[in-house]
């Protein structure tokens, strides 16, 4: 950052826990600046009054603090030297090692052209059956993890990295506690993956504000790979729930008017320019996307869920599932958007008609389940259902099934052939005739 | 000279400007950021201060900035080379834009002025006419594009000359006009307008007379929507929305598409012109691009550029209807417009209205929804723009603002339901919750009666009925169980079921399924009608359960197969079996 062209000035003229006011002049919109020696960018100018954020907070920090503007909005070095690196929210490693060098390129830059996109393709096999036959994962999509506090969202994320065929994996972790990020370290590192993995990561233990870098830091290092270099590129967020209540501890620093769960009302367009980095790019390249969003009990009607299901290409949903006893991918509520993208093009023919009966007959057995628990007569069929439920969810649903989409198809098509007649899942007569199991 | 001015606070995208001279509402200007010009638009004066809204990013802008007002309303460019072509919200053409990235301050032109069109002309020396009425014609595509006197023009005129057949670039003055003060004017084959003034230039505007045909059974048959009609879909996310828009897109009995993308997901946009310039139109058997025009914003393209971006659509649409042509134009979402304006209105510190949208929302969008309708034109011909426009409530609750407002201003409402997509039901429009308001309108009745048979709307009337009466008796076996209910109950809750899977349901994927024409659709229903108005016995409920599920099954096989195929007869062949 070009020192020479400092302005300093020593007297705040108002002071919240996350920002700071001065008179200066010459600030320019999204620039950096220190405030007191902490790093702080302009949120907003009225006349020759200038507002800033203080990433770290601004505990401690006197009105006579010394505050320097840096005349460029926050940048990141990338180069081949980022490959398997641990870094903060403002790109200083953390893992002992040096200083990165190379080219600096402005984070959250532009979007790219709508026109020289290219559809999404190519499917990303993850083993587990309730994403890949269920809601099957298209390179350059953007999908998060719904899931409660207590699922084990981080692991499944870290499976499914791990086992996904690309180049680079970026990690944003924002809010992350300290065992979560060493679980990362350390699955990276056992998974001998480290040289393809960059982290960008905030700890609970740093101040909230310093996560809104996160994403955009992820993504800069994200588009170097995929643009520059024309790799596969798989950026994982988590939680950006986190991220999103640091938004609204900005804006009601701010004196904005909230809108719906006291989240800005700009909320939409925020997650959205994150979530719409994923891309296929057309010379090869891709940013894939797979985030976390906690939930509170379920609940996807709060303003962050609710968002982010309108921006993402579908989303997972994970639960504990009683019968099973096993955590798995909800069928109801998890959606891919570009499945049908791969599905019976990369995949077998009667992929998308067997897990569509396949989750019909599932809803079947919900309401089978509710007859039950209100104490009624069942029918055959709905015993049928529900032992087809059980066996369907813990060989097919939950999380813990590592298989290829062929012995899905194959486990479902048997599962079906078990339990009901072909009349009574409703596939295509051609399909029956060439899978059902005799 | 233009006013100027120098820029005096930013917050995000809404920049103050102190200025030296008059300035409009609405008025366009250009930020000057380091040698880059960014487009931005008055929206509020205060004293010599006005509140602008930047199309683009302001990174790096500071106090002080220079600003050149341009003394006009954001336009859009009309004229040949319109259709397939793919616009962001400011008309820009994005096939044209260099690097892979948008570059801030990169404006395209929208038509193209080097390629050559054939030019007929219309109206002859001497005749009289008044804005919009037709000079001449040239072919765009197999769509007669007509060059119209601009809509710009007031008053009567005489013309002078018309150039002759021939092959002219659009800048070509193809006509020369003499006002009634006897000024020479010559007219090209392009014009401009601002996009938030409706273009009138029609002799009126009558109620809608006809159908438009979609291809879909629960909106053609069971709620449809009128050549010039307004419809809404609201529904909570992954519930089938963009599907059931595409799928209206690709199947809509329409000359001209517009599709507005508008603050949705940038893959959607690529789909379709991925998709589109291989897709046949069923109606004309050309490539469905070629009537298709793209304006997308977003929603990572800058905010208030989503406002412009729907205008600018309906301002195309209605370019197209002076040309007596057939628009349909379909905004994907209205709610993500209206959440620009919330921002907006948000940094402006207004005071909110509900949801903390501005309190105007909701006339707003009735005056936007107005703009759509039939018309006659002043030569007798008609042209029409139906709209369509989806909705994102907040939560998947109907009671959210955007939804009430657009309610009051739309004459259909498809409801989309969480727990039909949960169910796989798709398209998950509710039976029960979706209305057609055009169903009660003479004009379509008396269209219905004749177009398709006497009787129609009854027959559809009958087959909600047994829908609604299905879902009632649903609740009646869940409450009192299988046996605890009559047989009867479980007949006509079986019935409900087969209207909802061999009718309502309809695979948007399939082929064959995708498209239904109106003559299949009756053929089907006539068949379901015909099962469902019969009386059944059953011993025990778990008979009729398996009897129907058999009858949907191969009502569903049928679906499935060509109309009237040889599959498609053997499997009726099956039904009348399973019935005798």
């Amino acid at each position: 950052m070009a020192k020479a062209f400092n302005r300093t000035y020593t007297h705040l003229q108002a002071i919240t826990k996350a920002t700071v006011s001065l008179k200066a002049s010459g600030a320019a919109n999204d620039e950096l600046a220190t405030v007191g020696g902490k790093l702080a960018q302009v949120v907003k100018t009225k006349g020759d009054t200038v507002t800033l954020q203080v990433f770290s907070g601004t505990e401690g920090i006197p009105t006579d603090a010394e505050v320097s503007f840096l005349g460029a909005p926050p940048t990141l070095k990338v180069s081949e030297q980022l490959s398997g690196r641990f870094f903060n929210a403002y790109a200083r490693p953390i893992d002992g090692g040096p200083e990165i060098e190379g080219e600096e390129r402005e984070v959250g830059g532009p979007s790219v052209n709508p026109y020289k996109r290219r559809q999404p393709s190519e499917l990303i096999p993850t083993g587990i059956a309730g994403i890949d036959l269920n809601n099957t994962l298209v390179s350059g999509q953007k999908i998060p993890f719904f899931a409660d506090p207590d699922q084990p969202y981080n692991q499944v994320m870290a499976d499914v990295a791990l086992r996904a065929d690309v180049d680079k994996i970026i990690l944003g972790g924002m809010g992350l506690s300290n065992d979560d990020y060493l679980f990362f370290r350390q699955k990276f590192e056992s998974a001998g993956a480290l040289d393809r993995i960059v982290s960008f990561v905030n700890t609970t233990e740093e101040p909230p504000v310093e996560r809104l870098l996160v994403p955009d830091m992820a993504l800069a290092a994200a588009e170097y790979f995929a643009v520059d270099k024309n790799e596969k590129v798989l950026v994982l967020l988590t939680d950006m729930t986190l991220y999103a209540d640091a938004l609204s501890i900005v804006s009601n620093r701010m004196d904005q008017i909230p809108s719906k769960d006291s989240m800005p009302g700009s909320l939409y367009s925020d997650l959205a320019k994150i979530y719409e980095k994923a891309v296929q790019l057309p010379d090869g390249g891709s940013i894939t996307i797979i985030a976390v969003t906690t939930l509170n009990d379920g609940d996807i009607t709060h303003a962050i869920p609710d968002n982010t299901g309108y921006i993402t290409e579908g989303q997972l949903f994970l639960r504990a599932d009683s019968d099973s006893g096993k955590v798995i991918v909800d069928p109801f509520r998890s959606l891919s958007r570009l499945k049908q993208l791969v599905q019976g093009k990369k995949t077998r023919e009667d992929h998308s008609q067997v897990m569509n009966a396949g989750v019909r007959l599932y809803a079947d057995a919900q309401n089978a389940k509710t007859k039950l628990e209100n104490g009624f007569d069942l029918s055959d069929y709905d015993l049928r259902c529900l032992d087809y439920a059980r066996e369907y969810a813990t060989r097919l649903l939950s999380i813990d099934v590592n298989i290829s989409i062929e012995e899905m198809l194959d486990t479902a098509w048997e599962i079906f052939a078990k339990y009901f007649s072909p009349a009574e899942t409703g596939i295509k007569q051609s399909l029956i005739d060439k899978y059902w199991k005799k | 000279m233009n006013t100027t001015g120098k820029v005096t606070g930013i917050v995000s995208n809404l920049v103050t400007v102190s200025f030296n001279g008059p300035v409009s509402e609405n008025e366009l200007c250009m930020i000057e950021l380091a040698g880059t010009k960014l487009l931005a638009e008055v929206i509020k004066v205060n004293g010599n201060s006005a509140s602008v809204q930047v199309f683009e990013s302001t990174r790096g802008l500071k106090n002080g900035d220079e600003v050149e007002f341009l003394g006009k309303m954001l336009e859009a460019t009309l004229g040949p080379g319109l259709l397939s072509s793919i616009y962001d919200g400011l008309q820009n053409d994005l096939t044209t834009m260099t690097g892979v990235f948008l570059k801030r301050g990169e404006y395209t032109d929208p038509l193209d002025h080097e390629k050559l069109w054939d030019f007929t002309p219309l109206a002859a020396p001497g005749d009289k006419v008044v804005a919009a009425d037709w000079l001449g014609e040239v072919k765009e595509g197999w769509l007669p594009h007509k060059i119209m006197v601009p809509f710009s023009f007031k008053g009567e005129y005489t013309v002078k000359e018309v150039a002759p057949a021939g092959q002219y670039t659009i800048d070509t003055a193809v006509a020369t006009l003499i006002s009634e003060s006897g000024e020479e004017v010559k007219v090209t084959m392009v014009q401009k307008w601002p996009v938030k003034v409706a273009i009138k230039g029609y002799a009126s505007k009558p109620r809608p007379q006809k159908i438009m045909e979609t291809g879909v059974r629960c909106i053609d048959t069971f709620d449809p929507i009128a050549e010039g009609g307004t419809g809404f879909i609201p529904g909570p996310f992954g519930c089938g929305k963009t599907v059931l828009q595409h799928a209206i897109a690709k199947q809509g009995e329409a000359d001209v598409i517009v599709m507005a993308a508008c603050g949705e997901r940038a893959n959607e946009v690529v789909e379709i012109f991925t998709e589109f310039p291989e897709l046949i139109d069923a109606h004309t058997g050309r490539h469905l691009m070629e009537r298709t025009t793209i304006i997308c914003n977003t929603s990572n393209m800058p905010v208030a550029a989503r406002e412009a971006s729907v205008y600018t659509a309906m301002t195309i649409c209605e370019y197209y209807r002076a040309m007596g042509l057939r628009c349909l134009l379909l905004a994907d979402s209205t709610s993500r417009w209206a959440q620009a304006l919330r921002e907006m209105s948000n940094r402006m510190e207004e005071l909110p209205g509900a949801d903390a949208f501005p309190v105007d929302l909701s006339a707003i969008i009735s005056t936007f929804y107005s703009r759509a309708g039939m018309v006659v034109l002043n030569n007798g011909k008609t042209g029409a723009i139906t709209f369509i426009g989806t909705v994102s409530p907040a939560g998947g609750n109907l009671k959210e603002p955007v939804t009430e407002s657009t309610k009051k201003a739309a004459r259909c409402f498809y409801a989309l339901e969480q727990t039909r997509a949960d169910q796989k039901r798709y398209p998950a429009v509710s039976p029960i919750e979706s209305y057609s308001k055009y169903l009660e309108y003479p004009e379509i009745m008396e269209y219905l009666d004749e177009k398709i048979e006497h009787g129609w709307i009854d027959k559809v009337l009958k087959a909600k009925n047994i829908v609604r009466k299905g879902r009632e008796m649903a609740d009646q076996i869940n409450i009192l169980g299988d046996d605890g209910v009559p047989i009867s109950y479980h007949v006509a809750f079986w019935k409900s079921e087969l209207v909802d899977f061999a009718f309502l349901q309809q695979d948007a994927f399939d082929d064959i399924d995708a498209l239904c024409p109106m003559e299949r659709q009756k053929y089907m229903l006539d068949l379901i009608m015909d099962i469902c108005e019969r009386d059944f016995n059953f011993e025990q409920f778990e008979e009729c359960r398996k009897f129907f599920q058999q009858l949907i099954n191969t009502l569903r096989q049928m679906n499935y197969s060509e109309f009237k195929g040889e599959k498609f007869m053997e499997y009726q062949q099956q039904l009348t079996k399973l019935l005798s």
